[in-house]
């Protein structure tokens, strides 16, 4: 019988409090940067000029069919041979996966956008609001509200998939873990502490958005006007 | 006063002609029962009006000015001016399109803040103002999905009123409420008839119609097919398929 022993593992929690600063900060920082691209490369695919609408379609395409290693390792380790630029391992990982959550944001965008009803734009026009007046105080303001549930969704998907950036030395609190249990030979120990740590932080911020959708259903939206 | 011309107007979707050269002319304070059957092109030709629709062939005059300007022999339009001649023109619309996620005082407020860059101290007095015209007075912190149709529609009301139009359109206002709740947004449209506003007002409220309207007109397949007073239109049509509309709505009144 495996007999658990935290102790080793408390011992350095300070070098997994680190670890689990660098991935919310990666993860805070790539969603933040993800949602404003992401908002960006919708707008240019819903646009009627091909020259914006193609090239917004090709990013999100790629960004969304290509594994996340794969991408990271492109801009970890061909960037600096192809274009000439060096990056830091968080430089690459928050390039990796800003540009990686914009194209699945862009797609929830789109969608959110498309879900408002006509008579909103309708509504809107009439009032002598020109497109951008329209977007920003009409649909975007209701379709925000659809999008928070694949919003966290997302934002659980990719503090998970961050774990990734471990492959190239980020310390994060996966590369945290490692080193942990590397000195402490306890894994078991270790490996439980973090999915403990993940699940915590994940939960929480699950159950906060639950109660901003309440709030938000409050205030009268889900019927049409 | 002339607000609106309109001269050999066309609207084509696809193949399919919905509006075949319509003329008009509205004078100030005029108030306008557009009729016919369903697919004759009235709400077409209320869109076409606001620029919502643009149209295939024809002219529009707003204000005394001819809008849009020629080129190859084809009227273009910009989308700057567009947005203007909508700034004055209100619309109304049968599903009333108010904003869920604003109070029936922002829904109100909207225009004079976004549009018409006015602040919010200004805006929410004219707000205020307009909810009371409507008698909504003590609905302004109300949402939409909390308002029946009746109350909604005349938020829309006030919120076409709060930018000052030339013009007023209104889209089957009372189509799409319970029978109950008609009266309340006629009685509604009638005070602003009242007050002298022109308007044009698509309706399948023949009573309305006749009490309220300075003229009528009769649509079929895409043109006017009849014009004059109430009195002339509805109790004495020229047209037989005026006479036939007429008819089909008088079946079951008593």
């Amino acid at each position: 019988m495996y007999r658990w022993d935290f102790a080793p593992v408390a011992a350095h929690l300070d070098l997994l409090a680190i670890g689990l600063f660098n991935t919310l900060r990666l993860t805070g920082a790539a969603l933040a940067f993800g949602v404003a691209l992401g908002l960006g490369l919708a707008l240019m695919r819903l646009s009627r000029r091909p020259w914006a609408a193609w090239p917004a379609g090709l990013v999100i395409e790629v960004f969304r069919t290509t594994p996340p290693l794969v991408q990271l390792f492109w801009f970890y380790f061909a960037a600096p041979l192809v274009v000439g630029v060096e990056m830091t391992p968080y430089l690459a990982a928050l390039v990796t996966f800003s540009i990686q959550s914009a194209a699945f944001f862009a797609e929830v965008f789109r969608a959110g956008i498309e879900s408002i009803e006509r008579g909103q734009w309708d509504a809107a026009r009439a009032l002598g609001m020109n497109r951008g007046q329209a977007l920003r105080r009409i649909v975007l303001p209701q379709a925000v509200k659809r999008m928070i549930p694949a919003f966290m969704e997302r934002a659980i998907e990719l503090m998970k998939t961050t774990t990734l950036v471990a492959t190239i030395s980020y310390a994060d609190l996966l590369f945290a873990a490692n080193e942990v249990s590397q000195k402490t030979f306890r894994p078991l120990e270790t490996y439980t502490a973090v999915a403990l740590a993940y699940f915590t932080v994940i939960y929480g911020a699950s159950l906060l958005a639950r109660r901003i959708e309440l709030r938000l259903a409050r205030s009268g939206e889900g019927t049409v006007g | 006063m002339t607000v609106l011309r309109l001269a050999g107007l066309v609207k084509r979707f696809g193949a399919n002609p919905v509006l075949r050269g319509i003329d008009l002319t509205v004078e100030r304070g005029e108030r306008i029962a557009i009729l016919g059957a369903s697919g004759s092109g009235k709400s077409t030709l209320l869109r076409c009006i606001n620029f919502m629709e643009l149209p295939d062939e024809g002219r529009v005059e707003f204000g005394g000015q001819v809008v849009g300007s020629e080129r190859d022999g084809r009227r273009r339009y910009a989308e700057r001016e567009l947005t203007q001649i909508r700034r004055q023109v209100g619309m109304v619309f049968q599903h009333f399109n108010l904003f869920p996620h604003m109070t029936a005082l922002g829904n109100v407020m909207e225009g004079p803040l976004t549009v018409l860059g006015q602040d919010r101290v200004q805006a929410e007095a004219r707000g205020r103002a307009e909810l009371a015209r409507v008698g909504l007075a003590d609905k302004a912190d109300a949402y939409p999905a909390h308002l029946s149709g009746g109350q909604k529609q005349r938020v829309a009301i006030a919120r076409a009123l709060a930018m000052d139009p030339a013009l007023l359109l209104f889209d089957e206002p009372t189509s799409a409420l319970d029978p109950a709740l008609v009266g309340e947004v006629l009685g509604t449209i009638r005070a602003l008839a009242e007050d002298g506003r022109t308007m044009l007002l698509v309706t399948h409220e023949l009573g309305f119609a006749y009490h309220v309207a300075s003229r009528v007109l009769f649509l079929a397949d895409g043109l006017i097919h009849e014009q004059g007073t109430p009195a002339e239109v509805l109790k004495e049509p020229r047209q037989a398929a005026t006479r036939a509309f007429i008819a089909s709505h008088k079946q079951f009144s008593l």
